[in-house]
C-alpha cells in the first residue's frame, strides 16, 4: 500500500482550511502568552520578597509539568467549580499561560543583557524611571529579546497539535477525523507533517538569522 | 471523597504508571544522547554528503512537531509493514526528535572549545584519538551539560505525549481515572505534582550535580 495522491488531493482543501485554524490558534496563544509574561517579569521585578518567590514557584511549577496534563487540567478541572470555556478559550489560556512563563525568562534576559552603565548612565542625568525604561532601556533590550520570542512563536505553532486532545479543531484533529473516516491514516498525517516542515522550517530559518543579525549588533560576533 | 480516600484507591495505579513514565524517560535520554553525539559529529564534517544528511536530519524533526511523529511511527509505519510496539514507537519518536535538538547542541559545545586547544595538542604530538578523548571531550561537557539539562527536562515534559500512543504511562492513567471516576481535579492534580516532583527533586538535581562534576574534572568548579 503505496501512498495515493488521488485521496491526497482530495483531502487537501479540508487539510488547508484547518492550517489556517492551526495558525489563528498559535498566533491567539502567542499574543496571549506575550501579555502573560509581561506579567511574570513584572512579579519577578517587584521590589517585594514574597511576591517574587511566589511569582518564582508559579513560573517553576508551570515549567515543569507537561502541557498535555496542563491542557486536561484545565479543560476537566474548570466546569467543576462552574466555569464552563470552550476548548478553544482553555486551549488558548493553556497555551498562554505556558508559555507565558517561558516569555518572561526570554524578557528578563533581554533585560539583563542592556549593561548596567546605561541604568548609572540614566540616573547621572536625574532620568525617572519611566522615562529611563522608555527612551534608553526598552529601545536596546528589544532586539536582544527577539530572536528568543520568535523561538518561541515557532515552539507555540508546534505544540498546537496537542490542542486537538481536547477537540480543537485543527489541522492535526482534522487529520485524524479524515484519517478515522477512511480509515487510511497514511495521508493526513503525512501531509500534516510536510504542511508543519513548510511552515515552520522557514520561520525558524528567519529566526536564526534574527539572532545572528543581534548578536553582529552586539558585537558578540564579527561579521 | 476526600483526597486521601482517592490516593488510597486510585494511588497504585497512579505509582505504576510513574514507573512506566521513568522507563520511556531513561530509554528516551539514552536514545538522545547517543543520537545527539553522532548527528553533533556529522555537522561537523567537511564531508558534504554526511554534513548534508544530518542538515536535513535535523531540520526535518525539528520542523515538524513531535505529536506529528509520533502517530506517525505509529499508526503509519504499520501501513509500510513495520509495526511498532507503542512503547518502542514512543521511546523512538522522542528519541529522533530530541536528537535533533541535541545535535545542535553538541555542534556548539565542539565548537566553543578554543581553536588553541586543538593546535597544542597537535603541537604536543598527541594522537588524534588521544587529542579527543583527553583534551577536548573533558571540555566540551562543561559547555553543553547546561542546555543539555534544560533539554533533558523537556524530554520529561514530553513523555506524557507518548500516552497518546497508548503507552500506558501516567497521564494514560490519570486520564483513564478520570475517565472512570470523573475526579478531574484529583486526577491530573496528582499527575501533575508527581511530574513536578520528578523533574524538581530528582531531575534537576541530578543534572546539577552532573554539571559540578563535569566542571570539577577540568578545574573549574568550587573544589
Amino acid at each position: 500500500m503505496g501512498f495515493k495522491w488521488d485521496f491526497a488531493y482530495e483531502i487537501l482543501p479540508q487539510m488547508l482550511l484547518a492550517t489556517l485554524n492551526t495558525i489563528i490558534a498559535a498566533g491567539v496563544g502567542y499574543a496571549i502568552a506575550l501579555v502573560v509574561g509581561l506579567f511574570f517579569l513584572l512579579g519577578q521585578r517587584t521590589p517585594y520578597k514574597i511576591i517574587n518567590v511566589i511569582n518564582r514557584e508559579i513560573v517553576e511549577f508551570i515549567r515543569s509539568t507537561p502541557l498535555l496534563i496542563q491542557l486536561f487540567f484545565v479543560y476537566f478541572v474548570l466546569p467543576q467549580f462552574g466555569i464552563k470555556l470552550s476548548a478553544w478559550l482553555c486551549g488558548m489560556i493553556t497555551i498562554g499561560l505556558h508559555f507565558g512563563t517561558y516569555l518572561s525568562e526570554v524578557y528578563r534576559g533581554a533585560l539583563e543583557g542592556v549593561s548596567k552603565t546605561q541604568w548609572e548612565a540614566c540616573r547621572a542625568l536625574n532620568f525617572s524611571t519611566v522615562y529611563t525604561y522608555r527612551r534608553i532601556v526598552l529601545p536596546q533590550a528589544f532586539p536582544i529579546a527577539i530572536p528568543g520570542m520568535g523561538n518561541y512563536l515557532v515552539g507555540i505553532f508546534k505544540d498546537t497539535p496537542l490542542l486537538s486532545t481536547i477537540g480543537v479543531a485543527e489541522l492535526f484533529h482534522a487529520a485524524t477525523a479524515v484519517g478515522g473516516y477512511n480509515y487510511r491514516y497514511l495521508e493526513p498525517y503525512t501531509m500534516v507533517g510536510v504542511i508543519f516542515l513548510i511552515l515552520s522550517v522557514p520561520a525558524a530559518m528567519w529566526v536564526r538569522k534574527l539572532e545572528r543579525r543581534v548578536n553582529v549588533a552586539q558585537g558578540k560576533i564579527k561579521q | 471523597m476526600s483526597y486521601f480516600a482517592f490516593l488510597a484507591e486510585h494511588g497504585t495505579t497512579l505509582l505504576l504508571g510513574t514507573v512506566t513514565t521513568v522507563k520511556v524517560l531513561v530509554c528516551s535520554i539514552i536514545l538522545y544522547v547517543i543520537i545527539s553525539m553522532i548527528f553533533g559529529l556529522m555537522r561537523l564534517s567537511k564531508n558534504p554528503i554526511v554534513q548534508g544528511t544530518a542538515t536535513v536530519y535535523i531540520e526535518f524533526f525539528r520542523g515538524t512537531s513531535l505529536l506529528v511523529q509520533l502517530f506517525w511511527a505509529y499508526y503509519v509505519l504499520p501501513f509500510f509493514g513495520i509495526s511498532l510496539e507503542a512503547f518502542t514507537a514512543g521511546v523512538a519518536a522522542l528519541g529522533l526528535n530530541f536528537g535533533a535538538y541535541g545535535a545542535e547542541i553538541v555542534r556548539g559545545g565542539i565548537l566553543a572549545v578554543p581553536k588553541g586547544q586543538w593546535e597544542a595538542a597537535h603541537a604536543l604530538n598527541f594522537s588524534p584519538a588521544k587529542r579527543i578523548k583527553r583534551i577536548i571531550i573533558p571540555q566540551i561537557f562543561p559547555i553543553i551539560l547546561p542546555p543539555a539539562a534544560n533539554l533533558t527536562v523537556e524530554l520529561l515534559k514530553a513523555t506524557a505525549l507518548v500516552a497518546l500512543v497508548t503507552v500506558v504511562d501516567l497521564t494514560f492513567e490519570a486520564k483513564q481515572i478520570n475517565s472512570i471516576t470523573w475526579l478531574s481535579a484529583q486526577c491530573f492534580g496528582t499527575a501533575l505534582l508527581i511530574y513536578y516532583f520528578m523533574a524538581r527533586f530528582a531531575l534537576v538535581p541530578f543534572l546539577r550535580w552532573l554539571e559540578v562534576l563535569a566542571a570539577k574534572k577540568v578545574g573549574r568548579g568550587k573544589a
